[in-house]
């Protein structure tokens, strides 16, 4: 089996927001603010049953569950979130157990995966940073695209030309994120950046 | 409160006197040279403020030698070591841009008569 990127242990959270802290040496830094409520493991995949090894972690929890999303869960806490973290090796970790923010360590580098706002139907000038034309002088060139490519020869469209369209909405990775503090009282991540979608929107930090 | 707020509340200081623009301040920000850090004092108009709550900064303005000198501090940094009033001066507005055009006494504001 192929070597997948992410073969690293996570946790879920929950963006907060964005604002600023002092740094130990006086400097500032923009942040975003994770909400990362303790992940309860709550399976193991191993090569011998399931093909892969990861660990799965569940968190928010509920009070409603359909019967088979209960089933999976059997006795633990009832979580709504649930989400796999591929790894090489499992035998770390057990079923139950908890893992907090503690995981991570202020300065350590860290991806974080996400869904970003959805902007909708969007032109090319917003969606692919295209110029526009005049306003006025008799333009009538406005927010046109312009050509989309040669005439009869070959008579269409290339695939993968930039053109209006949906945009946003889409898992968003980025990567080499620094921790800037991790506050495991609060639950709460703080990393330098920004980070996709908007507040409340799951996010997945992964060490690298 | 709100978890942003808590975030950066233990880094907000409260030892610092209530700040207005026109005030004359004395800045003393600790800057390091070469391997030792010393307080540099900073003496000036507050000629802007902006910002609030952690990323409250001002703008102290001076003329130093002929030569009109700013520097923009933040307020809440922890590289400042203490900020005192020396005079509070009436201003109108935040930001006193105006301030840069004059020369000499014309740049000095009037003492604000304290309220008692």
């Amino acid at each position: 089996m192929g070597r997948i990127a992410a073969m690293s242990i996570g946790l879920i959270g929950r963006k907060v927001g964005m604002t600023q802290v002092f740094q130990d040496d006086g400097t500032m830094v923009a942040v975003s603010v994770l909400e990362v409520q303790p992940n309860t493991v709550t399976r193991l995949r191993t090569t011998a049953r399931d093909g892969y090894t990861a660990v799965q972690l569940g968190t928010d929890e509920t009070r409603t569950l359909t019967r088979p999303e209960a089933g999976q869960l059997k006795d633990l806490p009832k979580l709504k979130t649930i989400h796999e973290f591929r790894l090489d090796s499992v035998d770390e970790f057990t079923v139950g157990q908890k893992l907090d923010v503690s995981l991570f360590e202020a300065g350590e580098i860290v991806d974080v995966t996400g869904v970003s706002k959805g902007k909708n139907f969007a032109g090319h000038i917003k969606r692919h940073h295209f110029k526009r034309g005049p306003k006025t002088h008799g333009s009538d060139h406005h927010r046109e695209p312009g050509s989309i490519g040669p005439g009869t020869t070959p008579g269409r469209v290339y695939k993968g030309m930039r053109m209006a369209g949906h945009m946003g909405d889409q898992r968003i990775t980025i990567k080499k994120l620094r921790v800037v503090r991790a506050d495991a009282e609060r639950n709460l991540l703080l990393v330098k950046g920004s980070l996709p979608g908007a507040r409340n929107a799951l996010i997945f930090v992964r060490k690298v | 409160m709100n978890v942003l707020d808590e975030v950066v509340s233990d880094q907000l200081r409260t030892d610092l006197p209530e700040l207005a623009s026109g005030d004359t301040v004395r800045v003393s920000a600790k800057v390091v040279e070469g391997n030792r850090e010393r307080i540099q004092v900073f003496e000036g108009t507050v000629m802007r403020m902006r910002g609030g709550g952690i990323t409250r900064s001002i703008t102290v303005r001076r003329v130093a030698s002929g030569v009109g000198v700013e520097r923009t501090f933040k307020v809440n940094s922890p590289r400042i070591e203490k900020i005192e009033v020396v005079r509070h001066g009436v201003a109108r507005r935040a930001q006193l841009y105006f301030l840069r055009d004059r020369v000499g006494k014309a740049a000095t504001l009037r003492e604000r008569r304290s309220r008692s």
